[in-house]
């Protein structure tokens, strides 16, 4: 397709590719002649582990199934199908995983297509020369980035926008699968390369990658079409049970981000202050006005995690009355102890207990100082260098725990209830985003595609 | 009158914006109510430093959003999404504060 259609229709399956959709939903969606199929199949909500880790978050099942329809009917109507923050965060060994699931879904249906694979892994050369040269920014409340923490970084991707995409496409691409992307850059580069507006395609994306989230009542797991026409775009819901409203399609407008009206990006801002949105008898929700203000230069966000030691879990109860009213001293005792053991034995790592009945939910944050329950639920987390010094302080911390002769204590047996044998869980490497800062690119669109005959 | 915010408010929530923030949303049910909360400034950077125990200088910002009759407030969270000690990786179990506050309308 290279002429501008007077509208264009993108089907949005689901809000996370594998997070799954009715058949019939994804059915009328491709009854509606669809001109791409797209779906975001990342974020950074898991938490940092997964970029870090370089293992997706979701599950292969649940991706295979998900990709399965969308390739089939993608190649049998001859659409590109675009696929962004391949394998939950997007690099290299995500954009690896997600590749083989379609590569195995191809061998299995006998389908053929040219493959255009977009890397958006950012080499830490060129990161460290930026650092050096005091071009990289830190988003608000962002440590400022060390060189450093930037050598302890496993993977670092960029927030790529539309370019990438667009160079995709040149390439007569009918999948497009890219690593870590600006979530709406996926619905809306064709239409914005076709000669649609930017501002309303970005926002329409805004809107789609999130699938019927923000339809009524919502749901990450089901199927809508966004239709783009010239000065404004209209919001469908494709199951019967979901309708998009005024409300449900503004209220959406403010989810996960912290200013509703100016929306950063690479290379701009969505600029939403002159926003309306009209609700319509039919379900559906036109929207108009939406602009795309671009910056003074292009920048893009860096994400990257390092690893900081592995955990160790352990889960515990107590119904004991004076155990409970003196939880903080005792934690507190059970805490120094702990300390005075890692000294003398040489060992590194740190413990924290949370506190289910207490402050476990919001910890610092939490405004209720009485415990009011009759019983309380503890999770002891230790973090160390290695997985086998997390598992010794972790049994440390248990022991001390169940064996703590606190104050007034009558029940001499033991402090804590176990509901597991083994009672401490290995739970693996433990991550932080080191990177979450924005840095200035010459050429938006140079990130490596690498093209495959399927 | 002085009236209770769940009585006021349709959706009450808390969610991470990005891993380094926390963003509280109160979107209201009727507009009049929205407008006299937005017009006499109930809802401050001020207020949301107090209730959560943060200093104000980790509010980014308290938003009125008339479209959706809401407010926003976003602050610092007090550890990041996944480091070690955090107890709510998505943020989306933190607006429980919010439930107590009472408005003028």
């Amino acid at each position: 397709m290279s002429e501008r259609p007077l509208e264009f229709r993108v089907l949005s399956p689901t809000a996370i590719l594998g997070y799954g959709f009715p058949e019939s939903s994804f059915e009328r969606g491709m009854e509606a002649d669809p001109h791409c199929i797209a779906v975001d199949a990342g974020s950074t909500d898991p938490g940092p582990t997964y970029l870090g880790s370089g293992k997706p978050f979701t599950d292969r099942t649940g991706v295979k199934r998900d990709l399965r329809y969308m390739l089939k009917a993608g190649i049998a109507r001859k659409i590109p199908v675009i696929i962004g923050t391949a394998g939950g965060s997007g690099a290299a060994p995500h954009v690896a995983w997600c590749r083989e699931i379609i590569e195995e879904i191809a061998r299995e249906e006998d389908l053929h297509f040219r493959m255009a694979i977009i890397h958006s892994d950012v080499d830490r050369g060129v990161v460290l020369r930026e650092l050096n040269a005091g071009r990289i920014t830190p988003l608000p409340f962002v440590p400022e980035l060390t060189p450093e923490s930037l050598a302890q970084t496993s993977h670092i991707v960029a927030q790529i926008g539309m370019e990438p995409y667009f160079k995709a496409l040149d390439t007569g691409a009918d999948v497009i699968l890219a690593g870590r992307s600006y979530d709406p850059a996926v619905f809306a580069a064709l239409p914005v390369k076709l000669g649609f507006d930017e501002g309303l395609a970005i926002h329409m994306g805004k809107i789609l990658e999130c699938a019927a989230i923000a339809a009524d009542p919502g749901s990450g797991a089901d199927c809508v079409l966004g239709i783009l026409r010239g000065d404004h775009f209209v919001l469908r819901a494709l199951s019967p049970e979901r309708r998009f409203t005024r409300l449900s399609t503004v209220a959406h407008s403010l989810y996960e981000k912290s200013n509703p009206t100016e929306l950063p990006g690479p290379g701009g801002k969505l600029d939403l202050r002159g926003t309306t949105f009209t609700e319509h008898d039919n379900g559906e929700v036109t929207v108009r006005g939406s602009r795309h203000v671009p910056s003074d230069g292009y920048f893009v966000k860096l994400e990257g995690a390092r690893r900081v030691g592995s955990r160790t879990v352990c889960i515990a109860g107590s119904r004991d009355p004076i155990f409970i009213a003196k939880v903080d001293s005792i934690l507190e005792a059970v805490h120094a102890r702990v300390d005075m053991i890692l000294e003398r034995e040489n060992l590194a790592g740190s413990m924290h207990i949370h506190v289910y009945g207490k402050n476990g939910v919001m910890g610092r944050l939490e405004p209720e100082t009485t415990v009011t329950s009759h019983e309380l639920g503890l999770v002891i987390e230790a973090i160390a260098p290695t997985q086998a010094a997390a598992n010794t302080l972790c049994s440390i911390t248990r022991s001390t725990l169940l064996h703590y002769g606190y104050p007034g204590r009558i029940s001499t047996a033991g402090n804590l209830a176990f509901p597991f044998s083994p009672s401490d869980i290995p739970a693996g490497d433990v991550y932080e985003f080191s990177l979450y800062h924005l840095m200035p690119l010459a050429d938006p669109s140079d990130f490596p595609i690498t093209v495959q005959e399927v | 009158m002085r009236r209770p915010i769940t009585e006021l408010a349709r959706v009450i929530r808390s969610k991470n914006s990005g891993p380094f923030e926390l963003t509280l949303d109160i979107l209201f049910r009727e507009e009049a109510n929205y407008e006299t909360i937005r017009d006499t400034r109930q809802v401050t950077p001020e207020l949301i430093a107090g209730i959560y125990g943060v200093p104000l200088e980790d509010i980014l910002s308290v938003v009125y959003f008339d479209p959706a009759m809401a407010v926003k407030a976003t602050f610092r969270r007090p550890i990041p999404s996944g480091v070690p000690g955090d107890s709510d990786i998505y943020g989306a179990q933190q607006h429980a504060p919010l439930l107590r506050l009472e408005f003028d309308v």
